[in-house]
């Protein structure tokens, strides 16, 4: 079975068979990077541009290292020390990159749709690494690797998202991948934090926080992105602590089985409290190990082969 | 209709296994350091009997592994599709071991250029020796097979292929006209 598509942009539009063709892959993905080599040659030749308009640490290394396991040359070029500062629109950078002939090209940007725009304009397969607040499949995709490694299946599991949801591309995503998988998903924030046409995708919202993770099976807490947050969207981070931190307290809630994710970075003593995001139940670095082999599979199914 | 061949049976099957266990014993001069490795898919449970009669011959448990050759494939992002990758599974070092592979059919020798490659990622194997069901010719690679089941000369465009069950009373290898 191939993927339909040249490139990936999103999870709304991807049926759950290519979900489950992508999570197979990186399943199998996952023991190259035991190996004492951990490389194979499969994308020996090809070429794949990171360009990062938004700083990361996680995404950027995942993909790099993701490419180079597969034997592809990589590139990275971020905003700050390119032409970007000169001036230089998405799209000329876009074309001139595309002169180039690389294979792949990676793009975080912080407005929603760049990715498309890309993807419209260039032959190469364009991977979204993360668009403003709209998408960041990988993500979607590593965490649902992680949460069918971890229960077995996603289908019937009560998964709580708890944060910011109105500005979080991670949230839109799992919304997407995991209803279609037949997950139950909670979302829980502040009521300005929850955009309105939530009920529309499938999820049940909650207002309080002991309610969204009563009896989870995951709890997936987002980061509170004080960078996207307009001026006094709450009054104090403190304030929000108090009512939407995932504690020693409030996990009791959750099944005794449950696992806690968290997409990175940590607000550590915000979001979560360090004993729980350092805790047992945590799989937050299994998260980023699944991020290298989800991004691996999507590099081998994206590449050659099209006409 | 196609016409279809029986060429080997499940007790002719039996009989080459237990003679090729044999000669990797002998070859080897024991088990020592010896290790049984099957391709994905058609090797996988040929090695598997090969690892249960030899370490019943000597009384020793042999360790042995899966390898899916995909990834090394020269074809692999040539063909139209995408093939599946499996999981590969060599939990140890191969420094210093005597390496046995094993594969139901050796054909083009491709596959088996694909996998001594991938085994080299695993370590630096003392040698690397090769086991077939059977030996169809046509190679495209200066490749052979130490130990061989049985030759087959066939003409391109015949299919073989090797059929075990799981109770294995049903195996066969059947020719047939592509």
């Amino acid at each position: 079975m191939n993927l339909s598509r040249k490139d990936m942009l999103g999870i709304v539009d991807l049926p759950r068979e290519e979900i489950d063709l992508i999570l197979d892959t990186a399943e199998s993905f996952k023991e190259i990077s035991t190996r004492t080599i951990k490389k194979v040659p499969t994308l020996r030749g090809k070429t794949v541009i990171t360009l990062f308009f938004e700083a990361s640490t996680r995404t950027r290394t995942s993909f790099e290292i993701a490419a180079k396991r597969l034997s592809a040359d990589t590139i990275n070029i971020s905003a700050s020390t390119s032409s970007v500062v000169k001036g230089e629109t998405l799209i000329d950078t876009a074309k001139n990159l595309e002169s180039m002939n690389p294979d792949i090209i990676i793009i975080r940007h912080s407005a929603a749709g760049a990715a498309h725009i890309l993807a419209g304009l260039l032959e190469q397969s364009i991977i979204n690494a993360g668009d403003g607040a709209h998408e960041h499949p990988t993500q979607a995709l590593l965490d649902m690797l992680t949460i069918r490694e971890k229960k077995g299946t996603m289908e019937g599991l009560k998964i709580a998202i708890v944060g910011d949801i109105a500005h979080s591309r991670v949230a839109r995503s799992n919304i997407y991948g995991l209803t279609k998988m037949g997950a139950n998903v909670a979302v829980c924030g502040p009521a300005m934090m929850i955009p309105r046409d939530m009920d529309q995708m499938g999820v049940s919202v909650y207002y309080n926080m002991e309610d969204a993770i009563k009896d989870a099976d995951v709890v997936m807490m987002l980061r509170m992105q004080l960078e996207r947050q307009e001026k006094n969207l709450f009054p104090s981070l403190r304030e929000y602590a108090n009512h939407f931190s995932l504690n020693r307290d409030n996990i009791k809630l959750a099944k005794n089985d449950v696992i806690v994710m968290h997409p990175g970075p940590v607000n550590r003593g915000v979001e979560i409290s360090p004993e729980i995001a350092d805790g047992p139940s945590s799989v937050i670095l299994e998260q980023v190990t699944n991020g290298v082999a989800v991004r691996m599979a999507l590099l081998y199914l994206l590449s050659g082969g099209r006409k | 209709m196609k016409k279809k061949k029986v060429v080997m049976d499940a007790e002719g099957i039996e009989r080459s296994l237990t003679r090729i266990a044999y000669e990797i014993l002998e070859r080897n001069k024991g088990t020592d350091n010896l290790i049984i490795i099957g391709i994905r898919k058609g090797g996988i449970s040929l090695a598997e009997r090969l690892r249960e009669k030899i370490s019943a011959i000597e009384g020793t448990e042999i360790m042995s592994g899966t390898l899916d050759i995909t990834l090394y494939r020269d074809d692999v992002l040539t063909t139209g599709k995408r093939p599946e990758i499996e999981k590969t599974y060599i939990p140890f070092p191969l420094d210093h071991k005597r390496v046995v592979i094993v594969d139901d059919v050796l054909f083009t020798g491709r596959t088996i250029r694909a996998a001594m490659d991938a085994l080299m990622d695993f370590g630096r194997p003392e040698l690397i020796q090769l086991a077939v069901l059977i030996d169809r010719g046509h190679r495209e690679l200066p490749i052979r097979a130490d130990f061989i089941g049985e030759t087959l000369p066939s003409s391109l465009w015949e299919n073989i292929s090797v059929n075990l069950t799981d109770n294995r009373d049903a195996d066969e290898v059947v020719i047939e006209e592509g």
